[in-house]
């Protein structure tokens, strides 16, 4: 009986293929998308705890120098002979990668590096000959060293004995120390043994995890905003099934098949769905994911200076998450209908009952759900604050829109009907008006797609806009260059004097400022610094306290992190301190930065020379040749200030081809969607065509009608999507984009892009409706007349 | 116990030269390039009581018996131990000489114990001969002389700071010194000052507790101190009422009578050593630690000198749970004499 039970559950999917394909593409890829974003996920957080795990970042407390430079090792053994338990990390940017020299014999790290553990293992990592590093940064590595695998060793890390990395560096010094978490009884203060030190607890020390937190809750909403979209698809094809099946219900019960059997063979036979398409739609994920991952892998690395993995690798996690919810969103898909049909009389079973008959009630209960959940989404957006409070009104927006759609449909579709002139307009409005139930999850889809393209559009956008206005503010200078010994650094300058060019030097070194990785700039200052650079805050007055070495100017990012505003002392270097006169937007570094005077910075690094320089001028080319010619300064030292625009803007261009990719996915399938539904519909639209062609429509004209219906549809349903789309790009710029990024952006309207994406949507409309056109429009007469010969 | 976890690995690889298939610490490792300890030495002091990087492994090993005034029995522990990758000594971190001590207080009722490990080269840890001054971190074993000595030592839970006062002469084992460890030819050099005073403040959990007692210094140094079928050995050093010590050790070996050694010691610090066999030992009641069976109570038999005595651990759980484990602490002698003393055992898996 069960046997048979199943047989009979499953001949439906057999005779209706085209359901069965829409169960399981629908699921297959909202899973993959959900779980695509989730192996993204997963893939950096495992970079991270890598990272975490190699450096201690957000571990352990650190001390780090007060005023920027590297710890002396007298400093250390000074600390450790007072009962300080610190290890020493000496690290510097080496090859294009990470070099982190470790004391293995006191170094929590020093797990990561002996492998197995055996004797070799030390011998091996006290040997200067030998460095550790995963396989893919082992395999990117120019250098001859030899490099033993270690493949918790996070990735862009080359780890080795601190003797190996001083000496390849050239370095005697340490960068931080890394207090252990267990301490003797007594020991003195930090201030008695190294007062030029200071202590950075582990919760101060905001880790690359902390930092990405937010990008990653970015990621999951749009992974849970097409696994949404994907669900309505399952969703409207399940609806079906179970409607169609009710005949087969009732027969199977009226053979004795108990009521309990037959929900346990439903419900088994929607967990084998679930499980296929789930398995099918984590192995798409997987695909997904990997193609994806550079571009996010290089969004992490330019945004927040986070190394994360090119490779994707399986793991287990985003498997059953992604499995988890194929089976949760097939649940929901169907738990209603399952309990429709335990709750089902045994002889009304078989009243067929018109797909969506009671459609009007559940329309207007939808609408009003939809209104209440705007409403909330608004009180949210103007008393809500945090990040959760952002992404509950995305959610509440999004959700209200859609439940809102097809009541507003239905009313521009009465509106439309009621101005009709003659009885084939009237007839086809009222046709379209009795299509919108089975066609509303689709459409809903289509809102939801079509209004993330529009707010991710509008977040983009308005991101590029003051991107490009900074990038145009912060490249003044017409030519770079860079020499690399002081001879040219002090030929240069006296060149460029001697022809009055005005020439911007830069003093740079990488420290630590505020407890912050930071940047240092000595600065000539220049009527170019006071033209370009727009202050977020500080007046007029900031360059000329920077000029006089009384001052600094910070980035935001500096200020921000470190908690620090105008006014402010910041200490820059040993026993020499400046006010902060004035915080600069420096979009896209991942850096603090400081800048300075000169004057100052030869003050506290008196044997650093500038060896970046800005040069202004009406002639790059004929400039360029005079350097090269004059000064035997080489091409590649040189670059002309619109390709350094143009490489930058590069950078950010991949910084957002993920959200572009899965943009075009989310309308991918809503486009699906949309043809499953029409599909499913021309069957049963038979008896209401049939009747329209007796008068004398031909086949050629209601396939036509049928296209026109569609863009129709997608008409009023971009109409909606603008407004709704708009809000979220309100939030993702104003709420979200401001945590997430750490800088806030004004938000910019275009048009043009919205045009576009609504023409988008309309002929993805036209594609979806073309092939149930094509169908109808080759329907052989015989089966419209069938129509009229069927008692039905 | 997060400094434990990741320093075990570390451990495996430090106790190669004394541990398992090789010996306890790897002492069994070959001497390759290493110097070898040879018979008939003339040592040359205070240079000698300073490090030898020439030599793979070598330690300073301070155990104490002490007591309270209200008479509970404590023991004490104070070591510092070298291992070198190369016959060498480097410039800073390039140093192959590794350096790892150990620090312990036993209470009847409870054993605490650390370590700490450090990289030769930049002065984290080291020996001077004179005045001598050994150190790891802030742990330190100082004073004018080697007769006249400081130690100090704490971990996250304990802690102490004593005063030693040599009262009798350095005592040579073996041949004046040439300690042999096996019939195959393993030594050491190996001379003890066990005639010290000691008095000092224990931190423990409950507060400060004033101390005082007797303390013995061990030093031994060698390339190879095991042979390959030696896995550990039970060492005893133990002080009699009459004011007479005994040192005497087996080390097990694989399918064979165990290696024996003892020196007899008078209170003038005259002495007589026992060659292999002299000296017998016998495990009596076995405590099950860290998942180990470790023999806490002995027979220890020195029938030359008419020694039958029955030694029981103060504290039977003074494992020391460290990178490098085994067990030692101080101990209650009964039976044709008396007094207290330290047992170390080794290399039991």
């Amino acid at each position: 009986m069960t046997r048979l039970g199943l047989l009979a559950l499953l001949s439906h999917w057999r005779r209706n293929w085209l359901q069965a394909l829409t169960v399981i593409a629908g699921l297959a890829l909202a899973t993959a998308l959900w779980s695509g974003v989730q192996a993204i996920n997963a893939e950096a957080k495992a970079s991270y705890a890598a990272a975490s795990a190699t450096l201690g970042d957000g571990q352990f407390d650190m001390l780090m120098p007060r005023d920027g430079d590297g710890i002396a090792i007298s400093d250390y053994i000074a600390l450790r002979r007072a009962g300080w338990q610190v290890s020493p990390v000496l690290e510097a940017p080496w090859q294009g990668m990470t070099l982190v020299g470790v004391d293995p014999l006191t170094s929590p790290s020093v797990a990561l590096l002996m492998g197995d553990g055996t004797s070799q293992g030390l011998a091996d990592v006290l040997n200067q000959a030998i460095l550790f590093a995963n396989r893919d940064t082992a395999r990117a590595l120019a250098s001859v060293d030899e490099v033993i695998i270690r493949d918790s060793i996070a990735p862009g890390l080359v780890l080795a004995d601190i003797a190996a990395v001083q000496y390849r560096l050239g370095r005697k010094d340490l960068s931080r120390l890394v207090v252990l978490p267990d301490q003797p009884l007594s020991r003195p203060s930090l201030e008695d043994i190294a007062p030029n030190l200071q202590l950075q607890a582990s919760t101060q020390r905001a880790d690359v995890g902390t930092l990405t937190d937010s990008f990653h809750l970015n990621l999951t909403a749009f992974g849970l905003l097409s696994f949404a979209v994907g669900l309505f698809i399952v969703h409207a094809a399940i609806g079906l099934a179970f409607e169609q099946r009710r005949a087969m219900v009732r027969t199977l019960r009226a053979l004795g098949m108990p009521l309990r059997a037959l929900v346990v063979l439903m419900m088994g036979e929607m967990l084998l769905l679930a499980v296929v398409s789930g398995a099918l739609g984590v192995a798409l994920g997987y695909l997904i994911a990997a193609s994806l991952l550079p571009d996010v892998a290089a969004t992490l690395r330019g945004l927040y200076g986070a190394d994360v993995s090119n490779q994707l690798q399986m793991r287990a996690e985003w498997w059953a998450s992604g499995l988890g919810m194929a089976v949760l969103g097939t649940a929901v898909a169907s738990g209603l209908y399952l309990w429709q049909t335990a709750q089902m009389p045994l002889l009304n079973a078989a009243q067929s009952q018109a797909w969506g008959q009671s459609a009007r009630r559940l329309r207007l209960r939808q609408g009003a759900v939809g209104i209440g959940l705007l409403i909330v989404a608004l009180a949210l957006a103007v008393w809500g604050t945090g990040l959760v409070a952002a992404f509950a009104v995305l959610a509440g927006l999004l959700l209200g829109g859609a439940l809102v759609l097809p009541a507003a449909t239905d009313a521009v579709l009465r509106w439309l009907s009621d101005r009709a002139k003659t009885a084939s307009g009237q007839w086809f409005w009222a046709d379209t008006r009795g299509q919108l139930p089975g066609l509303s999850l689709a459409l809903m889809a289509l809102l939801l797609a079509l209004s993330a393209n529009i707010g991710v559009a509008t977040m983009v956008s308005s991101f590029r806009l003051t991107f490009v206005a900074f990038l145009d503010q912060r490249l003044a200078p017409e030519l770079y260059l860079r020499v690399d010994t002081i001879e040219k650094s002090a030929a240069l300058l006296t060149w460029t004097e001697a022809r009055g060019i005005e020439t911007l030097p830069l003093w740079a070194r990488e420290t630590v400022l505020a407890g912050q990785p930071s940047e240092l700039f000595g600065i000539r200052v220049a009527p170019t610094y006071r033209q370009n650079w727009t202050l977020l805050s500080g007046d007029g007055s900031a360059w000329d306290a920077v000029a006089a070495g009384q001052g600094t100017i910070v980035n935001e990012q500096l200020a921000r992190r470190a908690g620090l505003s105008l006014g402010e002392q910041l200490s820059v270097g040993p026993a020499t301190s400046v006010p902060i006169v004035g915080i600069v937007g420096d979009y896209g570094n991942p850096l603090g930065q400081a800048v300075i005077a000169e004057i100052l910075y030869a003050d506290i690094h008196p044997d650093d020379v500038a060896l970046q320089f800005g040069l202004r001028s009406n002639d790059v080319v004929e400039l360029r040749k005079s350097l090269r010619e004059d000064l035997g300064l080489s091409e590649s030292a040189m670059i002309n200030q619109d390709a350094l625009k143009a490489f930058s803007l590069s950078v950010f261009e991949r910084t957002f081809v993920v959200t572009a990719a899965l943009n075009v996915l989310t309308l991918t399938v809503a486009c699906f969607a949309l043809l499953m539904s029409l599909l499913t519909l021309s069957d049963q639209r038979l008896p209401q065509l049939a009747p329209a062609w007796a008068l004398g429509f031909t086949r050629k004209r209601l396939a036509a009608l049928e296209l026109v219906r569609a863009v129709a549809l997608a008409l009023v349903v971009s109409v909606l999507a603008v407004p709704v789309g708009l809000g979220l790009a309100w939030v993702l710029l104003s709420v979200v984009n401001a945590e997430a990024f750490g800088w806030r952006l004004p938000m910019f309207f275009f048009p043009g892009i919205y045009l576009r994406l609504v023409l988008l949507a309309l002929v993805a409309a036209a594609i979806a409706a073309a092939w149930p056109a094509w169908r109808l429009r080759r329907l052989p007469p015989i089966q419209l007349l069938r129509v009229f010969a069927n008692a039905r | 116990m997060l400094a434990k976890s990741y320093l075990t690995p570390l451990a495996l690889c430090l106790s190669a030269p004394f541990a398992g298939a090789q010996g306890f610490m790897g002492l069994a490792g070959d001497a390759e390039g290493f110097a070898v300890p040879t018979p008939n030495p003339t040592f040359s002091f205070p240079q000698d009581h300073g490090a030898h990087p020439d030599h793979r492994i070598e330690w300073w090993y301070l155990t104490a018996n002490l007591e309270a005034a209200d008479g509970t029995p404590y023991g004490l522990q104070w070591t510092l131990f070298r291992t070198a990758f190369a016959p060498e000594e480097a410039e800073e971190w390039a140093s192959p000489q590794v350096w790892f001590a150990h620090a312990a207080v036993t209470t009847p009722e409870t054993h605490f114990a650390t370590e700490r490990f450090a990289r030769g080269g930049i002065g984290q840890a080291g020996v001077i001969a004179d005045p001598f001054e050994a150190w790891i971190d802030e742990w330190s074993l100082a004073g004018p002389s080697f007769d006249s000595l400081r130690v100090a030592a704490q971990g996250s839970d304990f802690g102490f700071e004593m005063a030693l006062e040599a009262e009798g002469p350095l005592i040579f084992h073996g041949e004046q010194g040439y300690s042999e460890k096996s019939l195959e030819g393993q030594a050491s050099y190996y001379y003890s000052q066990p005639f010290f005073r000691i008095s000092g403040t224990l931190q423990l959990p409950e507060g400060p507790e004033h101390v005082t007692g007797h303390a013995w210094l061990d030093r031994e140094w060698s390339s190879q101190l095991l042979s390959d079928r030696q896995g550990g050995w039970d060492w005893f050093a133990l002080t009699f009422e009459s004011g007479q010590k005994l040192m005497g050790f087996q080390l097990r070996q694989a399918g064979d009578d165990p290696f024996t050694a003892a020196t007899w010691i008078e209170p003038d610090g005259s002495t007589e050593v026992y060659p292999t066999g002299a000296f017998e030992v016998a495990p009596l009641e076995l405590s099950e630690l860290a998942g180990r069976k470790v023999p806490t109570s002995w027979r220890v038999e020195l029938p030359d000198r008419g020694v039958d005595v029955r030694v029981d651990a103060i504290n039977p759980g003074s494992w020391m749970d460290l990178a490098i484990p085994y067990w030692e602490g101080p101990i209650r002698i009964g039976g044709s004499h008396s007094g207290t003393g330290y047992l170390e055992m080794t290399g039991y898996e």
